[in-house]
Parts: C-alpha cells; structure tokens; sequence
C-alpha cells in the first residue's frame, strides 16, 4: 500500500501543467527522432543535456524520459515502413512488419505495433514501481565491494554476452575506460592520459563521445554506403484499425512480449535485442499462421517484439534508478545528467529525493498515453518527418552536432575530439564492434574505480575482500559464468559433433 | 555455427591494420600509465592501477583481434561488398573541416552554413542555393531558438552580432 500511495504522490508532481508540458514535449521529440533513421534516444539526451542548467532536476528527467520511450514507439513506424530499423532493437520489428507493410497491412502493423508498446511499457512501468523499492531494500546492504562486483557483472554482460563479438564488445568498454579515465584522478590530484593538453584536464565530456560515435560516426558511415541504395518507403495505405482477428492474434503476443522484455531488461544486464529475438522465436512457434511469418508478414512477429522492446526499455531503468547502474547508452547519459545535478542515483536516490523518483515513474504512465496518441492518429505527421530528404537530414544533424560540442567550452578542441571520435566511430560502424559500451564504459568505469579503490581501502589493501563477501563473490561468479558459459557450450557441441563425425566414419 | 569444416581463409587486411592500430593505442595507453605519478601515500591502490588494467585489457584484446584477423577477419560479407564511396565522405570531411576553421574567426551561422551546404553535397544533393539558404535559416534558428532555450553560447559572429545575439 505504501508503494501506492507513494505513486499517487508521484502522480500529484507529474500532473502540473509545466511537467505535462515537458512530457509532451519529451514524448514528441522522442517520437520524432525515433521516426528519424541516423538519429536516437541518447543522441538527443546527449544534446539536451545542456538544459540540466536551466530547469529543475524533475523537469528535466521528465523530459529525457520521455524522449526515451518515444524512441521506441517512433522507431518502430521506421521499421515497418522504411525497413530500417532505426534502432538494433527494432530489428525484429523490420522483419515481418516491413513485410506487411508490402502487403498492404501497413496501418495493421503500425497499429499492433502503438498498441503493443503501450500495453507492455504500461505493464513495464507497473513493474518499475513494484520492483524498485525491492531493488533498493536489497541493494541498501551493497558496501563498496559489492558495488565493484556488480558493476562487473553489468561489463561483462553488456559488451560480452549480448552482441556478436566478446572481444569487440570489451574493447568497446575498455576504450570507454580510457575516456573516462581522462582528466584529473579526484582522490589524488593526478592528471591522466592528459597528453599535456590543458583543455583535458577537466576530461572528456560524455557528449563529445556521444555525438562523435552517434552523430558524426554514423553520418560518415551513412555517406561512405551511399553505394548501398536506399530503401523504399511503402506507402501508407488501408485504415489503422485491425480487425477482429488481428486484435486476437496480437494480444497474447502483447502480454508475452511484456513478460519476456521487463524481466530480461530489469536485470543488470539489459539489452532490448536478446529479448525482442526471443518474443519473435516464441511468437512463430506458437503462432496460429507460421506461413504469413517471412512472406506476407505475421502480425505476431510484430506485436511481440515491440512489446519486448518496450517492456525491456522500461525495465532498464530499474538498476538505473535503484543501483545507478545504466545498462544502455541512454540510461548512461541519463545518468551523468544525474550527475549534473549532484544527485547520485541509488538505493539512497528513493529516500532522498521521493519526489523526484515517483514524479518520474508517474510521468511514464501519462507518457505512454500521450504516446499512443501521438502514434496512432498523427501516424501521418511522422510519415511526413520520414520523407525529409537525407542531404538535409544528415546536414542537419552535423549543425546540430556542433551546437551540442561547441557549446560546452567554446574551444575547437573540443570540435577536433569530436571529430576524431567520429572517425573511431565510423570504424567501429563498418567493423562491427557495438558503440553502446563505449559510453556505458565512459561512465560508469570511473564510478567502478572509485568503489574498488574504496573496497582496497576498508580492507587495508586486501584483494582478497571481493571473494571474501559472499554477495560480492557471487556477482564476480556470475560475471565469470556469463563470460565463459557460452564458449565452454559452444567448445562442448563442437566437442560431442566431432565425435558423431569420428563415429559415422 | 555451421557443421561443415570451414575452409581456411585468407588473412583479411583491414582487419590485421585494426589490430595492428589498437595494439600500437594500448601501448599508448600504457606507456601514459607509466608517466603518472604516483605518491608513495597511494602506493598500494594508487591512481595508475585502472590505467594499467586499461592498457593491458587493451594489449590482449588487441592480440584476440589480430588472430581473428588472421583467420579471415570478421566483417561481413555485405559491408565488404559495398565500396566506400570515397567522394561522399571527402565532402563530408571537408565540411567538418570548414566548420573548425570557420567557426571561430566567422561565428556559428557562417561556419554552420558551409558545413551544411557541403554534407548536403555529400549526400547527392545539388542544389546549392536551395541548401545555402536552408543550411543558413536551420542555423540561425538553432542559434536565437536551441542555443538561446539551451542557455549555451556558441560563438557569436557577424551575422549574429548583426541581428542582435
């Protein structure tokens, strides 16, 4: 009950016309650069991050907030109609949903798709409101060891389990490492990695790294495949609401998305790709018509990844509320937005500024109505914001790009670094190493070394102290197990396969 | 994941100058480490300890990627199948480049527009006037409007002193 009425409380915050008007502004804005390939939710967060100066801390993490699941609803009206995924987790969505849009069900899938995110980011947010004050009961017994070990565990599992490369995954987080690193060491004064450089000491900015991978890296990787063609957007044609049938073959996959997505994306893991591939498994397994999924397009495949999708990006912002822990690019600039404020996310973040936390987790409920407004019958406005032509899109974002960079210090350094970032980012587009860890890596590196140095110090400089607390020893097993199950199984199917070779022969 | 013995591959060369680059970085990364000072006080935990972890998780990952490398590399088949188109990018890096040099003598506006006008270039447009003139309106309203609402000052120039920011 206390939970409860703690929302009500919430509710009493997000409901004055200023914070609805930043969530409405968040919201579309977030749709907009959702719809927009080229651009995302962390991007925009990164730009805006400015604003953290100028209006009050709940304003401005409604905002952000909203502009995070509006993403995620705009992304997938890319998906369906431009067959682009604006986003790895709206990958899944392409498949069948740009196929519908082929047939002729464009406004179906558009439609299940708006439903399906509003259903399950509801569902998602009930889940942060009854699991976050669990977390923080659990995570107030975390002492700094336990915090180092956890933070681990969220490394590995972010660059090494989901992904296609362990290796490119953790060489994406331990470059972010390094950028972190950059600067004054706060316990002792050092300069590090400063190169001599005056302009460094301060370090990096987390937006510089977020626009030059994001902004800069992907407009040079988009204009170096210009060769690739482009994509057709289809048509928008039929009307928006499903039949009788496709309102029944939608809402299991709905629920089901929901309850594969929050859990997956609560966990101090994260990641919408593994659970929106896992919905589409399922969905085609149980599926009434297995023959639409690949040719005509199923709806399934569509209303149950992007619940996953939207159901995970609500779960996300457990350990991001509870443990300031980000598991995404985005969660990670929200959290030096935090930063910015001087509030530091945590279990302590609920009891010291309620406020705040249940204003923001109220703002999500109105959010997602808002947003199933703005995507079911305005759907025709962002059909139009599609159609804006790449030259001036990519142009665009590169001006935009320099006001966010150039704004922070006035210096072309600053400028220069942003560049040279975008060419590390273009790299690491066309090589295939995931960009998200880099920034997870950039922030949250320096908060894991600040508790391991913490961890030494209680013990007297005693390493044995993460294997001695229980809790913390079990995240470092886990961590262990998540890097090296997947290669021993895979060794051991290899293992058993060559013997059945052996034996056939 | 395929049954079938794969049959040996080349060594991918992009790949191999990945590798080669990430492993001279690490050593970068290391040979800083080294320069940090590092007062007796802290000599236990003291503030080199990331950093070497930093350079060294680098220098092994470096080697993995070198292997892979190796044994054919890793990019796949339809991202090496498109050419880079070479004159897209050169546009776009210069326009990065008129930006820098521009931005500070110019002002934001002047600066914004010539970037903008050569990454519309870039991406096949070719009517300059038409992107001059929207490049110099997107701009100026990011400027009075973002900028201004952001309260972040981006350099002022002549266009801007002229209208007042």
């Amino acid at each position: 009950m206390d939970t409860l009425s703690q929302l009500a409380g919430g509710f009493a915050v997000a409901l004055t016309p200023a914070h609805l008007f930043w969530c409405l502004v968040g919201t579309t804005l977030g749709t907009a650069i959702g719809v927009l390939p080229g651009l995302g939710p962390a991007l925009t967060i990164a730009l805006l991050l400015p604003i953290t100066f100028k209006v009050e801390p709940t304003a401005a993490f409604i905002l952000f907030a909203g502009i995070y699941y509006g993403a995620m609803y705009g992304g997938s009206t890319t998906s369906i109609l431009l067959n682009t995924p604006g986003e790895s987790a709206t990958i899944v969505t392409a498949l069948e949903g740009n196929r519908m849009a082929r047939s002729g069900r464009a406004g179906a899938a558009l439609a299940t798709a708006a439903i399906g995110s509003f259903v399950a980011g509801t569902i998602g947010t009930v889940g942060i409101t009854f699991l976050a004050p669990v977390v923080v009961r659990f995570a107030l017994r975390f002492g700094p060891a336990e915090y180092f070990s956890l933070m681990i565990l969220a490394f590995v599992t972010v660059s090494a389990v989901l992904g296609a490369s362990a290796v490119r995954g953790l060489a994406a987080l331990v470059f972010g490492f390094y950028l972190g690193m950059i600067g004054i060491d706060l316990q002792t004064g050092q300069p590090r990695f400063t190169l001599g450089i005056a302009e460094l000491l301060d370090g990096i900015n987390v937006v510089v790294v977020a626009v030059g991978l994001f902004a800069v890296g992907e407009t040079l990787y988009v204009a170096a495949r210009r060769h690739a063609g482009r994509d057709e957007i289809v048509p928008l044609r039929g009307s928006l609401y499903m039949t009788g049938e496709e309102w029944s073959r939608s809402v299991g996959p709905w629920l089901r998305g929901a309850a594969i997505g929050f859990p997956i994306g609560a966990m101090p893991a994260g990641g919408a790709e593994i659970p929106t591939f896992l919905s589409y498994w399922l969905e085609k397994r149980l599926s009434r018509k297995p023959e639409e999924f690949g040719t005509t397009g199923a709806i399934e495949g569509v209303a149950g990844p992007e619940a996953a999708n939207n159901a995970s990006a609500a779960g996300v912002l457990v350990p991001m509320l509870t443990l300031g822990l980000p598991t995404s690019a985005t969660a990670a600039i929200m959290l030096s937005a935090f930063q910015s404020y001087g509030i530091n996310p945590g279990p302590l973040l609920l009891q010291q500024q309620p406020m705040l936390v249940w204003g923001l987790i109220a703002s999500l409920y109105i959010a997602n109505i808002m947003l199933l407004v703005l995507n079911l019958p305005l759907v025709g406005l962002w059909v139009r914001v599609l159609r804006i032509p790449p030259p001036l899109l990519y142009a665009g974002i590169l001006v935009f790009a320099t006001i966010g960079t150039y704004g922070i210090s006035n210096s072309w350094v600053d400028l220069v670094l942003l560049y040279l970032l975008g060419a590390v980012g273009f790299l690491m587009r066309r090589f295939d190493f995931p960009t998200a860890p880099v920034i997870i890596g950039m922030i949250l590196g320096p908060l894991a070394e600040q508790n391991f140095r913490q961890a030494m110090t209680i013990s007297d400089g005693d390493w044995t102290v993460f294997l001695t607390h229980p809790l913390s020893a079990a995240l470092l097993a886990l961590a262990a197990l998540a890097l090296l199950a997947p290669r021993l199984y895979a060794a051991l199917v290899a293992a058993r396969r060559r013997e059945a070779v052996a034996r056939d022969a | 994941m395929t049954a079938a013995p794969e049959p040996r591959r080349r060594p991918a060369l992009p790949e191999t100058a990945l590798g080669l680059g990430t492993l001279a970085f690490a050593a970068l990364v290391l040979w800083q480490a080294w320069e940090i000072p590092v007062s007796p006080l802290y000599a236990k935990i003291g503030p080199s300890i990331f950093p070497f972890f930093t350079g060294g998780a680098l220098a092994v990952l470096a080697v993995l990627m070198l292997a892979q490398a190796l044994r054919g590399g890793w990019q796949n088949e339809e991202e090496k199948a498109i050419p880079i188109d070479r004159k897209a990018v050169v546009y776009v890096l210069c326009g990065l480049v008129a930006n820098v040099a521009l931005i500070g003598s110019f002002g934001f506006t002047i600066a914004s527009t010539a970037l903008f006008v050569l990454v519309a270039r870039g991406f096949g447009s070719r009517a300059f006037v038409r992107d001059a003139a929207i490049g110099f309106a997107v701009a100026l309203l990011s400027y009075f409007g973002f900028a201004k609402a952001l309260g972040v000052t981006i350099g002022a120039g002549l266009v801007e002193r002229l209208l007042g920011g």
